[in-house]
């Protein structure tokens, strides 16, 4: 049984701006990290930049102005997705349709640049420009994502570090339940700052090389960001849009420590099956699980465990993230439309830049693609604090043509 | 439209002057004064000795309202599902990080940046607890209350599952806090069930509600009620220490209000 209708999505992240453009970069096998410079960062790694940030936001939305907003601001044009929005507004009234939103700094980057001015000038007080409610605030997110779209119902946002804009989905599918809205927007905007940069660096997690998930010599995570969105409605909604559905959520806490995983991956192994069992589906009607797979030791470790106590080591898996780089708060959403282009392509990513698999490792992990017909995704998203979340999708017509196997 | 209803069994509010809920619902009932004193640094019992002892402020403020639930209801934490909801997060910490970027050495701590993350309270909490269900961490500005209970009411309604809502900010040191000028630090928190147990202390459903929200009609409370997102609350959690079984409209942005209504105690209920 599906969930929600996925009538639309959008995804933007160092790949480039919209649906084509990362199917493109996922057959070409071309990563989107490169040594870059942000902001005067010093630390010697490999960052997920999205290009065209440099456009300031619309005047209606100047309030809002910042790295995080223009990021969104950029997501939203793309494929299409305000008609597809100002379509949902015809459809549903603008106060029927909710927003969940996750992230996990929002505009934070906003903040420290108003600090180093502080400092910089002597100030005791932060400079005038500085708008802590329309920037840093999290609920910014959701905030701009309403007035960009002209869209007035319940919203919030959901801030659980790298599982956020995972949790979106199960959070509109209660509210939609419980009937607070009959259609929304989730999604999640994260951005570079120095806040992440700096702070996975200080815990020894950012990696010198690119990112190399699964691999023998993986050294930690490469930094992203993104913006992705998309449209859900009710399964039985009169729905013209794409044919996608979410067919189940599994959250679950590791309730083990604040920034390391279980070894033994039982919070996540939670997650995934609670997903399958709300599916109704055995593990082997999933084609493909794209693993939150960050490329520090630990955490492929504990999933791959994970992984090996529900699906055993048959289910061909991968990270897309050797491709995108870590997009924390946006990993959730951007790889939720990953799940969603390799069933419109027929597509398994391989773990790119992987050059030789840790051994140690149980699960079906693809060194190199393949092309089949893909009917069922699970993806996985993990983040600090044990917070994990696993998101089944499907085509619309899977929910219906297989129920338990 | 939502007529599902719910139920409260514990309730924990904390202010200054007011450390707990026996303390808020006298003066509720109007039985003391509103005095407003400083609180007393809170040790969340439930934490190892080494976290105890680091924990922030925000941490303390979320772990008091939670522990308070947990005390005084006879629910195992380890079975429910959370709802923790904050405007803010830990700014204190924030601010520290962007301190630390704003020197040449760019040094942040490693504890800082791990408790950053505006999971933090539950994410101790989870390990505290023993909690492996669903948690969620949200933030909707000075709606957090009314956002966080109906976060609360659909994990309670559509999983079945019984939820602790803890809601908590806490105001930023200067210079943030001219950015974000909240008056007091408080927390509110509701043990939310989906069926009526034998410590029931209301029921409830939610619903759009219209004009500009209750207010307290004390003073000294109706200050506390709109100096934190937590206290937005304050309105519904008069109506339950007097026993009234009546509507509650709590003030949101943009012109919208949250209606909650209450079926105190034994009062038969209708789904």
């Amino acid at each position: 049984m599906s969930l929600l209708r996925i009538t639309s999505y959008t995804l933007t992240s160092a790949l480039g701006h919209g649906r084509d453009a990362h199917r493109d970069a996922l057959v070409n096998a071309a990563t989107g990290l490169r040594r870059h410079a942000f902001d005067d960062c010093a630390i010697d790694c490999w960052m997920g930049e999205v290009a065209g940030l440099d456009a300031t936001l619309p005047s209606s939305l100047k309030q809002f102005e910042c790295r995080n907003h223009r990021l969104a601001w950029l997501g939203l044009q793309q494929d299409d997705f305000m008609h597809c929005v100002a379509r949902l507004r015809e459809k549903y009234h603008a106060a029927r349709i909710g927003v969940f939103m996750g992230t996990s700094t929002a505009g934070i980057h906003s903040a420290e640049l108003a600090y180093r001015q502080a400092r910089a000038q002597n100030s005791s007080s932060l400079p005038d420009w500085f708008d802590y409610r329309h920037t840093q605030n999290l609920y910014s997110v959701a905030g701009f994502v309403r007035q960009a779209l002209q869209v007035s119902g319940h919203s919030l946002v959901i801030s659980t570090a790298c599982s956020s804009s995972a949790k979106v989905f199960a959070a509109a599918y209660r509210s939609m339940q419980l009937g607070l809205c009959d259609a929304a927007i989730v999604g999640g905007v994260d951005s570079l700052c120095l806040t992440t940069l700096h702070g996975f660096n200080s815990l020894q997690l950012v990696s010198s090389d690119i990112c190399r998930p699964a691999d023998a010599d993986r050294r930690g995570i490469s930094i992203g960001e993104a913006a992705g969105f998309a449209i859900v409605e009710k399964p039985e909604a009169s729905a013209d849009g794409l044919p996608y559905a979410l067919l189940g959520y599994g959250e679950s806490g590791d309730a083990h420590h604040m920034s390391s995983p279980d070894p033994q991956g039982s919070g996540a192994a939670l997650a995934m099956q609670l997903a399958l069992t709300r599916a109704a589906l055995e593990p082997d009607a999933i084609d493909y699980i794209n693993l939150h797979g960050t490329g520090t030791l630990a955490n492929d470790a504990a999933e791959d465990k994970g992984v090996i106590t529900v699906f055993g080591s048959h289910t061909p898996c991968s990270s897309t993230k050797g491709w995108t780089g870590h997009t924390l708060g946006a990993a959730g959403i951007v790889e939720a439309g990953i799940a969603m282009l390799c069933i419109e392509h027929g597509l398994l990513p391989q773990s790119l830049n992987t050059l030789q698999k840790d051994a140690q490792l149980q699960a079906n992990v693809l060194l190199h693609p393949q092309r089949k017909t893909v009917t069922r995704v699970m993806s996985n998203s993990f983040g600090f604090g044990g917070s994990n979340c696993s998101l089944l999708f499907g085509h619309v017509n899977a929910s219906m043509t297989r129920a338990t196997s | 439209m939502m007529q599902a209803t719910s139920h409260i069994e514990a309730i924990s509010f904390v202010a200054p002057g007011l450390p707990d809920w026996s303390h808020a619902s006298a003066v509720l009932r109007g039985e003391q004064p509103c005095a407003a004193s400083e609180l007393a640094a809170y040790q969340p019992n439930l934490l190892p000795p080494n976290e105890r002892r680091r924990a922030s402020p925000t941490v303390r403020m979320a772990f008091r309202i939670a522990e308070e639930l947990i005390n005084s209801s006879r629910q195992d934490a380890a079975q429910l599902a959370c709802v923790f909801s904050s405007s803010d997060g830990d700014l204190a910490i924030a601010q520290r990080i962007c301190n630390a970027l704003a020197e040449s050495t760019r040094m942040v701590s490693p504890t800082d940046f791990h408790n950053s993350v505006h999971n933090a309270a539950a994410g101790y909490w989870s390990i505290a607890a023993n909690a492996k269900g669903p948690a969620t961490a949200i933030s909707a500005f000075d709606d957090s209350f009314a956002i966080g209970l109906l976060e609360a009411h659909a994990m309670v309604q559509v999983e079945k599952q019984s939820t602790l809502l803890v809601v908590y900010d806490v105001p930023a040191p200067m210079p943030l806090h001219a950015s974000r000028p909240l008056g007091i630090a408080a927390g509110v928190g509701l043990l939310v069930t989906p069926h009526r147990t034998a410590a029931s202390i209301a029921a409830f459903q939610c619903d759009a509600g219209d004009g500009n929200g209750t207010r307290c009609d004390d003073a000294a409370i109706e200050s506390l009620r709109i100096s934190n997102p937590a206290a937005r609350s304050l309105p519904l959690l008069q109506a339950i220490a007097r026993q009234q079984s009546t509507a509650v409209d709590i003030a949101m942005s943009g012109q919208r209000t949250l209606r909650i209504t209450l079926q105190i105690g034994a009062a038969e209920v209708h789904a």
